[in-house]
């Protein structure tokens, strides 16, 4: 999996290309909060426009991140989440802690 | 009978996980499945495989995964085995949210997600002898 970071004022935007499993799950979520540790950042927007496969390994490195943030008072949100991956999320029931949006720009503008 | 049938056998390495959603997907591409239908398919593959690997060998590397698949008219049966630690109460290792590992950040929905995307799910377990998943999947007709 290859990750693309952006900082937008105290937003942190991770672009994801690939498949997410529990094979990449462990390298994406070191590689994330590594990089929200160092930076001191409590705002994440993870975007998955170029994620084309996910498993329930996605769920927990979402939820993960949420629990990690929310113990900041931070907050996180996710975008651009095609079909065959909101499928494996809307199982979970993760949206009604999690917002989605379909563009960046809306996430950022929201948090 | 069978019309097809394929096996195969890999180290419970993480790195196989993508393999063997694509080995599986490839084998079940001859039914002309939609593109839905093999997403399900490797969704569901990629649970089973994930489990083993974590669960029943405890992410140990020196275990063997084997996957059979099976085509009988327009149905796909995959079972998933290894010879791991097993499960020790299957009802509740099925339940939604449920994880015998919370400390690895799992989401507890692995047997949900093959359950929702396959049209049957059959697990067999015991202890220290390995788990066995068997999961069916009927592809609708063109």
């Amino acid at each position: 999996m290859y990750l693309e970071f952006e900082n937008n004022s105290d937003i942190l935007i991770v672009r994801m290309k690939g498949e997410l499993d529990h094979h990449s799950a462990e390298e994406v979520r070191n590689i994330i909060d590594d990089r929200l540790d160092r930076e001191s950042i409590i705002k994440l927007i993870m975007d998955f426009s170029e994620v084309i496969f996910m498993d329930s390994s996605g769920i927990g490195v979402v939820i993960g991140r949420y629990k990690k943030l929310s113990s900041k008072n931070g907050s996180i949100c996710i975008t651009n989440v095609r079909d065959t991956v909101k499928r494996v999320f809307e199982l979970s029931g993760m949206f009604k802690i999690i917002n989605i949006y379909d563009s960046v720009e809306k996430a950022i503008e929201s948090l | 009978m069978f019309e097809n049938m394929m096996k195969i056998e890999f180290l419970s390495k993480s790195q196989n996980e993508s393999f063997a959603r694509v080995a599986v997907a490839a084998f079940a591409s001859q039914l002309d499945p939609t593109i839905e239908e093999i997403t399900d398919i490797r969704t569901a593959i990629s649970e089973a495989v994930t489990n083993s690997i974590i669960h029943g060998y405890e992410n140990r590397e020196d275990g063997l995964v084997k996957i059979q698949s099976y085509i009988y008219n327009r149905e796909l049966t995959v079972i998933v085995e290894d010879n791991g630690k097993g499960i020790d109460n299957i009802e509740l290792a099925m339940q939604p949210l449920y994880t015998s590992r919370p400390d690895l950040e799992r989401s507890g929905m692995g047997f949900t997600v093959m359950e929702t995307f396959m049209d049957s799910l059959q697990v067999e377990s015991e202890e220290n002898k390995g788990t066995k998943v068997t999961m069916k999947k009927v592809f609708k007709s063109l």
